[in-house]
C-alpha cells in the first residue's frame, strides 16, 4: 500500500533544500536562453550570408547538437573539460556552458525562420537609403523577425526550463535535485518526486498559458 | 546622371534583360512602362545595385555601380527609391521611419533629423501622422510616408518602382500628385508605372520594355503621337483603351 504523507513539506524544507535549487534552475534557464538566443541568432545569420563556408560550419553545428541527446552533451562536457584545461570548473559552471552552447542550436532555427518571415523587400528598402548589410539586418530585419517569433522563443525556452532537471546527471544543484536532497533527508523520496513533479508542471503550465496570451496579443497588434 | 549602357541580366539560364541601353539627365524625367514581366522593374533596380546584373556598365553620377570597388552603401544614400509594397519599416513610428537612416547613414543629430522629418511630413500632407505606425495608415499614406522616407536622405535622383500599382484606385491621385510636383521641382526621376496621365503630364521621355529588351525610347509626345514599334502600339492601346 502506498501511503503519501506530504506533511513533512514545509518552510524550513523550502529554504534548506528548495530555494537554491530553484535559483539554479531559473539562473541556468535565464543564462541559456539569453546566450542561446545571442549565439542562436549569430548562426542563423552564419547560414543565411550566402557563403558557402559560413553556412556550412553553422550547419554542421546545428545539426550535430540537435541529433545528440541534451542529457549526453551535458556530460561529455563536464568529463572532457578536465581533459582539456587540466582542471575541472565546477558541475554549475559546466552546466550553464553545456546549455549555452546547446540551445544556440535549437535558438537559431527559431531565429532563421523569423528572419526568412521578414519580406525581402524590408531588406531592400533598408539598402536602399543607404544602411550597410549589418544596420539592415540590426535595425530593420532583426527586430521584426525577433518579434514575429517571440511567442517560440518562449515556448523553447519552457521546454529548456523542463531541460534543466538534466543537470542531475553531473550533480549540479538544481531545482530537482533540492526536491531529491529533501527526500532523501526527510525518507520521503516519493512524495518529494511528485511535489517536484507538481512545481514543474505548474511553472511550465502557466509560463504557457501567459505565452498564448501573448500570441494573441500580437496578433492583434500586427 | 544616370547612364545605364548595354545591360544583360540573367537569372541562371533565363534571360531577363538584353543589352539595354538609357539615360536620365539631371532634372529629366523618365517613365518605364511594358507588360509585366518585361523586366523593367529589375532594370530600375540594377540602377542602385539591389539586382545585380552580369553585362554592361550602369553609371549614376559618373559612378560605376557594377564596380566592386564602388562604395553601395553611399552610392545608394544618394538615391532615393519607392517600392511598389511600401516596404515602411513596420516595427518604427513614421518619424523613426524617415529619420533612421538620416541619423545611422548620414549622421545627422536626432534634432536636425526630426525637424527634416516634419518638414517633409508636411509636404507630403501627413504632419498630423508623425507618430503613427505604417499599419495605421491606408496605402496611399504609407506609399507618401515612402516618398518622403527617400527625400529625407537629399537624394540626386529618384526611382520609383510601380508606385501606384498595389494601390486602391481612389488613393492613386494622392501619391500621383506629390510625383508630380516632385518633377515640376526639377527632381531628376525614373518611374516604371502604367499611369500613362502622369507620363503625359511630366515625363520627358518614355521608355517602352518587352521581354528583357528596351523596345522603344522616345519623347514623350513622340511616343503617344506616333510610336513606331508595334509592340508599344498594342500595349498603348490595350492600357489606352478605358
Amino acid at each position: 500500500m502506498l501511503a503519501l504523507d506530504l506533511a513533512f513539506f514545509d518552510w524550513e524544507i523550502i529554504s534548506r533544500f528548495i530555494a537554491k535549487g530553484f535559483a539554479f534552475s531559473v539562473e541556468l534557464t535565464l543564462i541559456a536562453m539569453s546566450g542561446g538566443i545571442v549565439f542562436g541568432t549569430l548562426l542563423a545569420l552564419m547560414r543565411l550570408s550566402g557563403r558557402k563556408w559560413l553556412d556550412a560550419a553553422a550547419a554542421v553545428y546545428v545539426n550535430g547538437m540537435r541529433s545528440i541527446p541534451l542529457v549526453m552533451v551535458i556530460l561529455w562536457f563536464f568529463l572532457l573539460i578536465p581533459f582539456l584545461i587540466g582542471r575541472s570548473i565546477g558541475a554549475e559552471l559546466s552546466a550553464i556552458i553545456t546549455f549555452v552552447a546547446f540551445e544556440s542550436a535549437y535558438y537559431s532555427e527559431i531565429m532563421r525562420a523569423g528572419i526568412q518571415s521578414v519580406s525581402r523587400g524590408q531588406m531592400h528598402a533598408a539598402q536602399a537609403v543607404g544602411m550597410t548589410y549589418a544596420q539592415s539586418m540590426r535595425l530593420v530585419v532583426l527586430p521584426q523577425a525577433f518579434r514575429n517569433m517571440l511567442p517560440v522563443l518562449l515556448t523553447q525556452t519552457i521546454i529548456l526550463f523542463q531541460d534543466t532537471s538534466l543537470v542531475y546527471a553531473i550533480g549540479a544543484y538544481d531545482l530537482l535535485k533540492g526536491f531529491e536532497q529533501a527526500g532523501r533527508n526527510y525518507g520521503r523520496p516519493i512524495e518529494a518526486y511528485l511535489l517536484a513533479a507538481v512545481v514543474y508542471f505548474a511553472i511550465s503550465f502557466s509560463l504557457s498559458q501567459m505565452v498564448k496570451r501573448l500570441q494573441v496579443k500580437i496578433a492583434i497588434v500586427r | 546622371m544616370i547612364e545605364i549602357k548595354n545591360i544583360s541580366k540573367w537569372y541562371g539560364a533565363f534571360r531577363v534583360l538584353t543589352d539595354c541601353s538609357t539615360h536620365v539627365s539631371k532634372g529629366e524625367v523618365v517613365v518605364v512602362c511594358g507588360p509585366s514581366g518585361s523586366g523593367k522593374s529589375t532594370l530600375i533596380k540594377c540602377v542602385n545595385a539591389l539586382e545585380p546584373f552580369q553585362k554592361g556598365e550602369i553609371l549614376v553620377d559618373g559612378i560605376s555601380v557594377g564596380d566592386p570597388k564602388t562604395d553601395l552603401p553611399k552610392l545608394r544614400a544618394r538615391v532615393g527609391m519607392v517600392f511598389q509594397h511600401f516596404e515602411l519599416f513596420p516595427h518604427m513610428s513614421v518619424t523613426e521611419n524617415l529619420t533612421l537612416a538620416q541619423i545611422r547613414v548620414l549622421r545627422r543629430s536626432k534634432a536636425e533629423a526630426e525637424a527634416k522629418a516634419a518638414a517633409l511630413l508636411k509636404r507630403v500632407g501627413l504632419e498630423a501622422h508623425a507618430a503613427k505606425f505604417p499599419g495605421n495608415l491606408s496605402g496611399g499614406q504609407q506609399q507618401r510616408v515612402a516618398i518622403a522616407r527617400a527625400l529625407a536622405m537629399d537624394p540626386i535622383a529618384m526611382l520609383f518602382d510601380e508606385p501606384t500599382s498595389a494601390l486602391d484606385p481612389e488613393m492613386i491621385n494622392e501619391v500621383l500628385d506629390v510625383m508630380v510636383q516632385l518633377a515640376q521641382e526639377g527632381m531628376t526621376m525614373m518611374v516604371v508605372t502604367h499611369e500613362m496621365g502622369f507620363a503625359r503630364r511630366v515625363a520627358h521621355r518614355v521608355i517602352f520594355m518587352d521581354h528583357g529588351e528596351i523596345v522603344e525610347d522616345a519623347p514623350k509626345d513622340d511616343f503617344f503621337g506616333k510610336p513606331r514599334s508595334e509592340r508599344a502600339q498594342q500595349f498603348l492601346s490595350k492600357i489606352l483603351q478605358h
